[in-house]
């Protein structure tokens, strides 16, 4: 199959002089064309993800007996959901990568090695952004009470710090869990320890905008989780930039 | 680099991992370690004589709380192991650091032995503190005590370490990995107990945790029980390593001599 193929695309960027390699800015563009290539053409991660969510909906509407839910019952199914659709991500992030020696092209380009942990933590991002677009308006046709249109901006906020969070996570641990024989257990078994305080904090942050009252009435989200999510975003992004070159030598 | 020739602990699931490097290389990385054991006597008597001082202490001594009555005394056990447990979870990051740093394999062997040990003496907090919120609460498991459930989480965290380590087969890249994965999973220590609390709104006014508030003879006892606990961690620890290190050594030494 020429569609999964690993090279970077020849873009401009590959016919310049060879005197000096990319930087990284160009580097991360070209791995992120390349990741967001893939997936276009293989479509194997973000319908499955999208498909897995709503599904989950409907399972949980049978699950919990109950047609509408609102508050933190329905922050709850909301990040539950979306968490799982992750995993489905996470899991298949580094394998092409790997069985199809993406990793060696890419260590044999004279790069930085922290633009891969940039691009797939940024493709993720997209994959997740995508999954959103179809999870949330699903979640507000199928199982929430209260009106999704006056909360949406605030829900944004909400879900794009824990989007970056996951992201970020999910790349460390998918990266992590390639190399292993279990890849596919492994990877959310470490994974969700490591997004709890993620999902503390989205859903503590989101379930207010989800209850049942009137739109005036509706606050925004605490101040407090949100500052709680960007926090640990940062320290989470720290922590994966020092240790994600150790990752890609071989 | 001698770094290389880390035999990971020999299992018997994974057969395959033992290397088929040169065997004189690997026996000349562990020349350094063949004075191992060293300090093994005197950490072993220390805490043998630590654990029974600190048992009369928190008996004999100790005075019986006015609210809890005789059930605290479990304090003195559950709150040591916690804490080493926690210390050696932030230990075995450190020396994944020293490990990345050094490329030097002894520092992942203590950092898995550390980690190990420290699993081993987080189930042990999770069971008392488990009698303890029994006696106290009245119930084996509370979730308004933010401390028992950053625990748990974290304790599931670490519950992958081995899983992940040997699900690698390369010596080397097992080391590296399951390196990355203790500094990540150290790191996530306290930021954890941090979101955690944040998280529970105080709900139960005790704060038995934190030592300030002790009266002496408690406080006393509590700072020695933690000393035999640390002591009891050290001298496991070291034991681990040097059966380790020996069985590596015999390992290469058969090899050698050609008995495999």
């Amino acid at each position: 199959m020429s569609a999964v193929s690993e090279r970077p695309p020849a873009g401009s960027d590959t016919r310049r002089p060879r005197a000096s390699p990319p930087g990284i800015a160009a580097t991360v563009g070209a791995l992120l064309r390349k990741e967001l290539l893939v997936e276009l053409r293989t479509l194997e991660s973000v319908p499955g993800m999208s498909l897995f969510a709503v599904t989950t909906f409907v399972v949980f509407h049978f699950a919990l007996n109950q047609n509408t839910v609102s508050g933190d019952e329905a922050a709850g199914i909301l990040w539950v959901t979306l968490l799982f659709a992750a995993m489905l991500g996470v899991n298949r992030l580094f394998v092409a990568d790997q069985d199809q020696g993406g990793f060696d092209a890419f260590l044999l380009a004279p790069v930085d090695r922290s633009a891969m942990l940039l691009a797939k933590a940024l493709a993720l991002f997209a994959y997740l952004a995508v999954l959103e677009l179809v999870a949330v308006p699903a979640f507000g046709l199928l199982l929430l009470a209260p009106p999704l249109g006056q909360t949406l901006p605030d829900l944004l906020l909400v879900l794009v710090l824990a989007d970056l969070g996951i992201a970020v996570i999910g790349t460390l641990v998918a990266a992590l869990a390639v190399q292993t024989r279990a890849r596919d257990l492994l990877g959310p078994l470490l994974a969700l320890p490591l997004l709890v305080p993620i999902v503390i904090g989205a859903a503590r942050a989101s379930s207010p905008l989800l209850v049942l009252a009137h739109p005036a009435e509706v606050g925004g989200p605490p101040i407090r989780w949100l500052a709680t999510l960007a926090l640990y975003d940062l320290v989470f992004g720290l922590i994966a930039y020092a240790v994600f070159d150790f990752l890609l030598e071989d | 680099m001698s770094s290389r020739t880390f035999p990971p602990e020999k299992r018997s699931e994974n057969p395959e991992i033992s290397p088929q490097r040169s065997s004189k290389r690997e026996l000349r990385g562990f020349r350094t370690d063949t004075q191992h054991g060293r300090g093994l006597r005197t950490l072993s008597i220390a805490t043998v004589a630590a654990i029974p001082i600190a048992l009369a202490l928190v008996f004999f001594y100790a005075p019986i709380e006015a609210e809890e009555g005789f059930l605290q005394k479990i304090f003195y056990l559950h709150v040591p192991l916690a804490i080493v447990t926690l210390c050696g979870f932030v230990l075995g990051g450190l020396m994944a650091i020293m490990h990345l740093r050094t490329r030097e394999r002894n520092w992942d062997l203590r950092s898995y032995v550390a980690i190990h040990m420290s699993l081993i003496f987080g189930v042990g907090t999770l069971i008392t503190g488990s009698i303890w919120a029994r006696g106290s609460w009245g119930h084996w498991w509370v979730w308004s005590e933010p401390t028992l459930v950053s625990f748990l989480i974290i304790m599931l965290l670490y519950a992958t370490y081995q899983p992940l380590r040997f699900a690698i087969e390369d010596p080397e890249r097992q080391a590296r990995y399951a390196s990355v994965f203790a500094i990540v999973a150290g790191a996530f220590v306290p930021l954890n107990f941090l979101a955690v609390r944040l998280s529970t709104e105080y709900l139960h006014p005790r704060v038995l945790g934190s030592s300030s508030n002790l009266p002496a003879k408690m406080a006393f006892t509590f700072f020695v029980s933690l000393v035999a606990v640390a002591l009891l961690f050290a001298t496991l620890c070291s034991y681990e390593l040097t059966a380790k290190r020996t069985r590596m050594l015999l390992k290469a030494r058969s090899r050698i001599l050609g008995f495999r």
